[in-house]
């Protein structure tokens, strides 16, 4: 048996977190969220479009947040005032609710994160009471730096956000799971189950992960093969694997051999 | 003649015929949704919805969840 995953205040069974973007509409969105047992569920924070109408669905409506554990991302902001702006609007949206995503990019191209930005808004919403989740780049370094001044989880990339290259720089993941006192959440990157197994495999606490699963053609199953991807990559890592070894050694016996 | 007001509702200008948030927000069919409300770069909190008035020139945000990783 496991033991859970313990983030900031909160404790999980699943060690998958999945995002709510790319889906065709919001009944797709919930099917393959349900499908893939994630607790926790992230969401952007955007404008009210002013003309809808009073039918048009929202969200929230199918993301019952008394049923999953929202977290409100900063995707979109640039600088670390737009991000702590972004997060204190997610809070009053979610009725005190400090648990967030924090994100703050560097460019458009790639989506790399602005670590030295990052790092800003991180001191400024852990000294305002959030528990942050914080999307950064894979450095080991600055993995650290996040880890020690008081993020409830460090979250590097495995590959630019949306490319479906999977992890690009397993030794990185490996050097900062190393020295790591808070959970480590591979986020972004991801393109197929055995990505998500191989994260898992190499003791990573969880994954987040929205493209892999939205944009695939059947997303439903997708979100079913990513939910049994990190059982199975977690129960490898628990299990320990077997050593690699540079020649063969037969499963068979060498002995009493038919002649 | 009920007051107007010129402000800035999500980036567009706009006038209100009143001068209360609450009959703003009454007017954005934003029943039984989950919003937060920002004004001159502050938070309004909920509690304070029915109360607030809203005053010449004031920036208005308002904001929802939607789709994101």
């Amino acid at each position: 048996m496991d033991k859970t995953l313990k983030i900031g205040t909160h404790s999980f069974q699943s060690r998958l977190m999945v995002g709510t973007g790319k889906y065709k509409d919001f009944e797709e969105t919930k099917s393959a969220i349900t499908a893939s047992g994630a607790e926790v569920v992230t969401v952007a924070l955007r404008r009210t479009n002013m003309g809808q109408n009073k039918d048009e669905p929202n969200l929230l409506d199918f993301i019952d947040p008394n049923k999953w554990t929202i977290l409100p991302n900063t995707a979109g902001c640039f600088n670390a005032e737009d991000a702590v702006r972004t997060c204190q609007l997610s809070r009053e949206l979610l009725d005190g609710k400090a648990f967030v995503k924090l994100e703050v990019l560097g460019e458009k191209k790639n989506l790399f994160p602005h670590m030295s930005q990052t790092i800003e808004a991180a001191k400024t919403l852990i000294d305002d009471g959030f528990e942050v989740l914080v999307y950064c780049s894979d450095d080991p370094i600055f993995c650290q730096e996040l880890d020690d001044m008081g993020c409830a989880a460090v979250m590097p990339l495995a590959s630019p956000i949306g490319s479906g290259l999977g992890i690009i720089n397993p030794y990185n993941i490996e050097i900062i799971l190393e020295n790591s006192s808070k959970p480590i959440i591979v986020d972004a990157g991801v393109g197929t189950a055995s990505d998500a197994a191989i994260a898992m495999e190499l003791g990573c606490d969880g994954i987040l992960m929205n493209t892999a699963i939205a944009h695939a053609k059947n997303p439903v199953l997708m979100a079913e093969a990513m939910k049994e991807a990190v059982l199975s990559g977690r129960k490898a890592f628990l299990a320990g694997r077997m050593p690699k070894r540079e020649t063969a050694s037969p499963s068979s016996p060498t002995t009493n051999l038919i002649e | 003649m009920p007051p107007k007001l010129s402000i800035t509702l999500n980036g567009e200008p706009t006038t209100l015929p009143s001068d209360k948030l609450e009959d703003l927000l009454d007017s954005l069919n934003l029943q039984n949704k989950r919003y937060a409300v920002e004004i001159n770069r502050e938070i309004i909190p909920r509690s304070k919805h029915s109360t607030y008035q809203l005053s010449e020139n004031d920036r208005i945000e308002i904001v929802e969840a939607v789709g994101g990783g």
